[in-house]
């Protein structure tokens, strides 16, 4: 059986080099086409009528003027009358003209009448027994329940004592096995009687209390505790390239959309149904995406409409990208987590206890509780969450989910309870480092990089401790942990008798290096420069690769190009053989050249090698995951550690951060160079989203205020300081297989600077992002206390 | 953007010819970097706009006798590279280099950063320039109020008032240069600047038939000056608070002072109170913190922004120091 | 009429009726209302007045002249994306505030979203397509691929434009000069450290 495994530290040209992306040059040039820069003469332009309120019912839907005026091709009603609007900016209506001025005057044109209803914005912490899990469940607050880590067991019982509110059907008991809910619970779901509700839901769901251990004995045997109030807002993904797409019927029944995606392989199925035609008459297809963090994973509702829209004016093309203002309010929000928390340790610094209650919202479906104690598995614990269903809009996943929430309140009260003890956090963090099992042993080696490469040891002082004049100067760290495995995909490649080789795959590029490792893995593999080999993703007529999410693609995309790359080179090897007069399995490829292991003088050119090929090329598909072709080339589970440097002005609470270090596992790195690029874009985000961020509602109004890259803030370049990363390579790490690198840098740089801000200002500031007003009201209450 | 008729006159008379007596009826077009963004927010919508450019006699800056004249459509860029204004104001060089980002500079002109609309997120979002529901309520009042002002803010109008130049323009007694069909008038900055009352006013006293012709710069004589604003990014941000100060010095001691404020309140923000106290004293972290605390001791927070109450006084005592040659 | 038509208050403030002295200046604008332009005359003089519909225009891209048909409302921006088929400069904020449309505008670094393009006639616009030839890249772009200075990409070509601006003005910039010089162009990836690092290779060997 061919070797798939990756190639040894000693025999690699490419994996593990520093490597420049192979897309820049047409990124630099602006030659790169992204989905909002589709352009065909004579073209059609969509826009979309949305909801100026947060929660409101459709009276009525006027749209004839609209379409009577000259340059309207097509009018699209995306509500009923009488439905209910969740949110400001949902959409209502679309329209496609002859050119945008045209497509807004007509949006413009369509009348609405909408009956206001009573909204909710604030996240703000739930009053005292506001919660409840009274009356039937809907099916909303099942699943509410079950990504709220509910316990079993008391869903189970819910389900027995309240009942549900909605005819339980086979789709949804099917629904919930194929979601590997365990069988218990569907059985009390399938069980569970029916109950007509009345009145409206409360906005706040309690989540079921988690707990581990015992915390009340673990709190009245503590040497000490802390208590503390963590947080982070709503925040947006703010993609630079909206999302948005063009879509157009080259055929009757045939759609060809050019859609702004982390997930080519996934829109055809999700756009079959609302069309109704097979998802086999759809293609996707797409060169660059300008940005997804998270929030680009679906076919959304203007997709769809931009498709209809097309159909309705004859299959021409219909634009349809979202503006500045709707991308902030509809594409997508990360849920706010706020939680109090109670820590319980020894003097020597040991955690024994975990007490939080904490809070949050993901939008109208409530959303999910943050993993916290983060990474530290707390002897002692005791969890509540709750849900507020608000009308701020769709949640999203954003880079690494519910992590960086987790690892600022987690992080944060740890630090905490150091400075309460005037520990070093450092060695707290190490004290407790078995808590993080089974990456205590990476944690350790990162804290040992970090605090040199920062120069923790010289510049850490007690919190509050290092202030000269107006000026306040401290220290942070966090660490945090991500799965990253590959996810599932495929990979052709051909070697052609010409010498060419081709790499079709239905995989996108986020602009994360994908593109520059498959054509370095597979270019290691056959032994040819990168250039060599033609690559071509982003379209659904290749084979199809997962998402781009939750730091899978590198791991799946590299494991399907090297098993593609070995086989056809299997392939290759068999014809080739006979001319240089060795066995198939004597024969290698390097430098260019198919040549015999054990005298490489005896060897022959690519270009000849490929000649021996004959008529056909050697085609191979590469899978992962395959289990019948181990190894396994990917993997799960990594370790960071980040610190970080702050001055704030205390006078004015101004916060700038001055150095960052990030030190970060994920496996085999496969490209140094574009690996760092993610580590110090994370590091970058994460100053951001720790300074600047935060979805700004309107409690009366329910709207957002700052749908705009104003006043909703995002770092520019003097913004960013000294940035330090440091991979870990080599042994230890290179066995592990390809991981992926998405999600880990970007969920420790809040917790770090925000517990730098506490140790330079002798206060927590307890909620990113870190503004002056936060930052003085946290100084100004230390001082009334 | 809704759609609009567009013109170019060549002379001050014929733009203002083609000028109407309200709003909606046209606007001036200049560096256009806030009229076009408001006009796609459809927060304004003249049905023309006349754009001002190609008036030669609106550009370039002049000296006069020991001062400046600096013609309306001069960009930020031409201001921030002018000897003249770095030499002898170059407190409001400063304001002008730290005023947006360079792609803004290169295109805004004087003329439209003194007549820029206010930032309030209410008004930017076509909620009105003093918001309020249906009900009459003022939206700002039991809303998020974070940026808004701590001066002034009894009326209807709670914004701040935006240019970052204007308190250094004010500090060297700047006055403003405006025409009209009936004539021109020269005002001084200061009071070119006015509170609305009603929806259908501005916030600034150029009647709709006007335009801004030039920014009358005093000889700067003794005066030293200084320009201070506090952001949260380091730049191209809006600031939190900006103050600017002029000090007329008599030996070591302060023989008079202006002290304006911006960012705090409808209107630049002058404070004869604190410039009182700062006459006859030597200046030190003391004197100067004494007067800060005066500048804001008349300040009235909303619900979410006694913070800038702090950064108002701030800025002052370090634009004090600024100007009296310390670090700020 | 209704009472704050600009004609009529033309009209009652300068003595100026456009009723009075309009003249078409056209047959097609005649045929077509609104189409092209017309004259008014303003304090005595003729003064064209052009739109609501769509006039023509004539833009220099790229050293190109290129004539179009549009409203005055449509900016620099959507002209070059979305009549041209220029895409580099991209719509990302389109207010002016993110950079990503930067062009050159007569040689200076301005947002596209936030000019009129019948107010960039008779000016030399540059877009970021016309800085490479071929294959060949303006050093400025050749050190954004050496220090891996772009990831999605979306704001590359606007901080290209900013940045070869930013550098002919600057060729040894001091930080205070990137602070204030490179403020104007936001990334949501996070690649100002690799911009960082084109600076700082600029500023030591001089562009």
């Amino acid at each position: 059986m061919p070797d798939y495994s990756w190639p040894i530290a000693e025999q690699r040209t490419l994996i593990g080099k520093r490597i420049s992306r192979v897309d820049s040059p047409d990124k630099v040039s602006g030659r790169a086409k992204y989905s909002y820069d589709y352009f065909q003469q004579g073209m059609l332009f969509g826009k979309i009528l949305r909801s100026p309120h947060a929660k409101a019912r459709i009276v009525s839907i006027d749209s004839t003027a609209a379409e009577k005026m000259p340059g309207v091709k097509a009018v699209e009603i995306l509500q009923k009358v009488g439905a209910t609007v969740q949110w400001e900016g949902d959409e209502i209506a679309a329209v496609a003209a002859v050119d945008e001025s045209t497509a807004e005057d007509a949006v413009r044109a369509i009348k609405v009448q909408y009956e206001a209803l009573p909204h909710l914005v604030s996240d703000a912490e739930p009053p005292a027994n506001a919660a409840s899990l009274a009356g039937p469940l809907s099916d909303d607050d099942i699943y509410d329940a079950l990504s709220n880590q509910m316990p079993d067991q008391d869903l189970i019982s819910l389900l027995e004592k309240n009942g549900v509110s909605f005819h339980v059907d086979q789709d949804f008991l099917n629904e919930l096995k194929s979601s590997e809910v365990p069988d218990p619970v569907v059985q009390a779901v399938a069980k569970a009687q029916f109950h007509e509700t009345t009145g409206a839901r409360s906005n706040f769901q309690k989540a079921a209390v988690i707990k581990q251990g015992d915390v009340d004995q673990a709190m009245s045997a503590a040497e000490g505790t802390i208590e503390g109030i963590y947080g982070v807002p709503l925040i947006t993904h703010c993609c630079l390239e909206t999302h948005g797409s063009t879509a157009e019927w080259p055929s009757k029944d045939q759609l060809l959309v050019h859609l702004s995606t982390q997930n080519v392989s996934g829109i055809p199925g999700q756009m079959a149904d609302p069309l109704g035609i097979p998802a086999a008459n759809v293609r996707q297809k797409q060169d660059h995406v300008g940005g997804g963090f998270g929030s680009k994973f679906a076919a959304d509702r203007w997709d769809i409409a931009a498709a209809k829209l097309s159909r309705k004016a004859g299959g021409k093309p219909v634009r349809m990208m979202l503006e500045r203002d709707s991308e902030l309010k509809v594409a997508g929000a990360r849920p706010s987590a706020f939680a109090r928390v109670k820590v319980a340790f020894n003097k020597d610094g040991t955690i024994t206890g975990w007490q939080s209650q904490s809070w949050g919202t993901g939008g109208v479906g409530g959303g999910g509780m943050p993993p916290i104690p983060y990474v530290f598995n707390i002897p002692n614990q005791r969890k509540e969450h709750i849900a507020i269903r608000t009308n701020t809009g769709p949640a999203r996943a954003w880079r690494a989910p519910n992590h960086p929430q987790a690892a600022v309140i987690t992080m944060g009260a740890i630090e905490d309870a150091a400075a309460k003890l005037k520990m070093d956090p450092l060695e707290m963090f190490l004290k407790n480092i078995d808590l993080a099992k089974p990456r205590q042993d990476i944690y350790r080696e990162e804290f040992g990089i970090a605090s040199e490469l920062m120069g923790w040891k010289d510049k850490w002082r007690p919190r509050g401790e290092n202030i000269s004049g107006s000026t306040a100067r401290g220290l942070g760290l966090s660490i945090h942990t991500w799965g990253g495995r590959g996810h599932e995909s495929n990979c052709d490649l051909s070697i052609h008798p010409d010498g060419s080789v081709d790499i079709k795959m239905g995989s996108q590029d986020l602009g994360t290096g994908t593109r520059t490792c498959i054509l370095i893995v597979a270019a290691e593999t056959l032994g040819i420069p990168m250039e060599a080999i033609s690559l071509h993703i982003g379209d659904t007529i290749y084979p199809t690769s997962g998402g781009s999410g939750g730091s899978t693609t590198i791991g799946g995309v590299s494991s399907s190009t090297r098993r593609a790359a070995v086989q056809a080179r299997e392939m290759l090897f068999a014809k080739v053989a006979p001319a240089l007069n060795a066995q198939p399995d004597d024969l290698e490829c390097a430098a260019g050249s198919v040549r015999v292991k054990s005298d490489t003088k005896r060897s022959l050119s690519w270009k000849q090698a490929c000649a021996k090929l004959g008529a056909m090329p050697a085609t191979a598909r590469g899978k992962n995951p395959d289990k019948e072709h181990p190894p396994d080339l990917t993997n799960s589970g990594v370790g960071g550690v980040q610190m970080a440097e702050v001055e704030a002005d205390i006078e004015t609470g101004v916060v700038h951060v001055k150095k960052m270090v990030a030190v970060q596992d994920c496996g085999l790195v496969i490209d140094v160079k574009t690996a760092e690029t993610q580590c110090y874009g994370a590091l970058i985000m994460g100053i951001s989203y720790a300074l600047f961020e935060e979805k700004v509602m309107d409690q009366l109004t329910g709207r957002m205020l700052n749908p705009d890259m104003e006043f909703y803030r995002l770092a520019g370049i003097s913004d960013i300081p000294e940035l330090v990363v440091h991979m870990m390579t080599g042994k230890g790490y290179d066995e592990k297989g390809v991981i992926g690198l998405g999600e880990p840098p970007v969920i420790s740089p809040g917790a770090a600077i925000s517990n730098a801000v506490a140790n330079a200002i002798g206060v927590r500031v307890p909620f990113l992002p870190l503004t002056p007003d936060r930052v003085l009201k946290a100084l100004n209450d230390r001082n009334l206390d | 953007m809704r759609a609009f008729e567009y013109a170019s006159p060549q002379t001050k008379e014929q733009a203002v010819a083609l000028l109407g007596t309200n709003w909606d009826a046209a606007e001036v077009l200049a560096g256009g970097t806030d009229l076009l963004a408001l006009m796609k927010s459809d927060v304004v919508h003249p049905r023309r706009l006349v754009n001002i450019k190609g008036i030669q006699e609106l550009q370039g800056v002049r000296s006069d006798g020991g001062g400046l004249r600096i013609g309306a459509l001069t960009t930020l860029g031409e201001l921030a590279d002018n000897v003249n204004v770095m030499r002898s104001y170059p407190a409001f060089s400063e304001a002008v280099n730290e005023a947006a980002s360079p792609q803004i500079r290169n295109m805004a002109t004087l003329g439209g950063n003194l007549c820029q609309r206010p930032r309030c997120w209410y008004f930017r979002n076509g909620l009105g320039l003093l918001p309020k529901d249906k009900d009459g309520k003022e939206l700002v009042i039991g809303g998020e109020n974070r940026y808004h002002a701590i001066f002034g803010n009894d009326g209807p109008a709670k914004f701040v008032s935006p240019s970052t130049l204007v308190p250094a323009l004010i500090a060297y007694g700047a006055s403003i240069r405006l025409v009209s069909p009936q004539g021109s008038r020269e005002v001084p900055l200061e009071k070119f600047y006015v509170m609305p009352k009603a929806e259908s006013e501005r916030e600034h006293d150029l009647r709709p038939n006007e335009i801004v012709s030039e920014v009358v710069l005093p000889a700067p004589g003794t005066w030293k000056v200084a320009h201070y604003e506090i952001r949260q990014k380091q730049a191209f941000d809006w600031p939190l608070a900006v103050t600017a100060v002029a000090l007329q010095m008599n030996g070591d001691n302060v023989g008079s002072a202006r002290i304006v404020m911006g960012y705090v309140a409808p209107t630049p923000w002058l404070s004869a109170d604190a410039a009182q106290a700062l006459q006859g004293k030597r200046i030190s972290e003391e004197t100067a913190k004494a007067a800060a605390d005066i500048a804001v001791k008349d300040a009235k927070p909303l619900t979410h922004n006694s913070y800038k109450i702090q950064l108002a006084r701030v800025s002052v005592k370090r634009a004090i120091l600024k100007a009296a040659g310390g670090a700020a | 009429m209704s009472e704050d038509d600009p004609n009529k208050t033309t009209a009652s403030d300068s003595g100026v009726s456009r009723r009075d002295f309009l003249k078409i200046s056209s047959i097609s604008a005649a045929v077509v209302p609104l189409i092209g332009s017309q004259v008014v005359e303003a304090a005595g003089t003729p003064v064209k007045i052009y739109g609501p519909g769509k006039v023509p225009m004539e833009l220099t891209v790229n050293g190109k002249k290129q004539t179009l048909q549009l409203e005055p409302r449509v900016t620099l921006l959507d002209a070059l994306r979305d009549n041209l088929d220029i895409t580099g400069a991209k719509r990302v904020c389109d207010r002016g505030e993110c950079g990503a449309c930067t062009v050159l505008l007569d040689n200076k670094a301005v947002y596209a979203c936030s000019v009129l393009a019948i107010d960039a006639q008779g000016k030399s616009i540059t877009t970021v397509e016309s800085l490479s030839q071929g294959n060949k890249l303006h050093p400025v772009q050749q050190a954004y691929v050496d220090n891996d200075a772009s990831q999605c990409g979306f704001c590359t070509p606007g901080f290209i434009v900013a940045t070869k601006a930013f550098l002919d003005k600057h060729p040894h910039p001091t930080d205070e000069d990137i602070r204030r010089g490179l403020s104007g162009n936001l990334c949501r990836c996070g690649t100002y450290h690799g911009i960082q690092q084109v600076i700082a290779q600029f500023a030591q060997k001089g562009a």
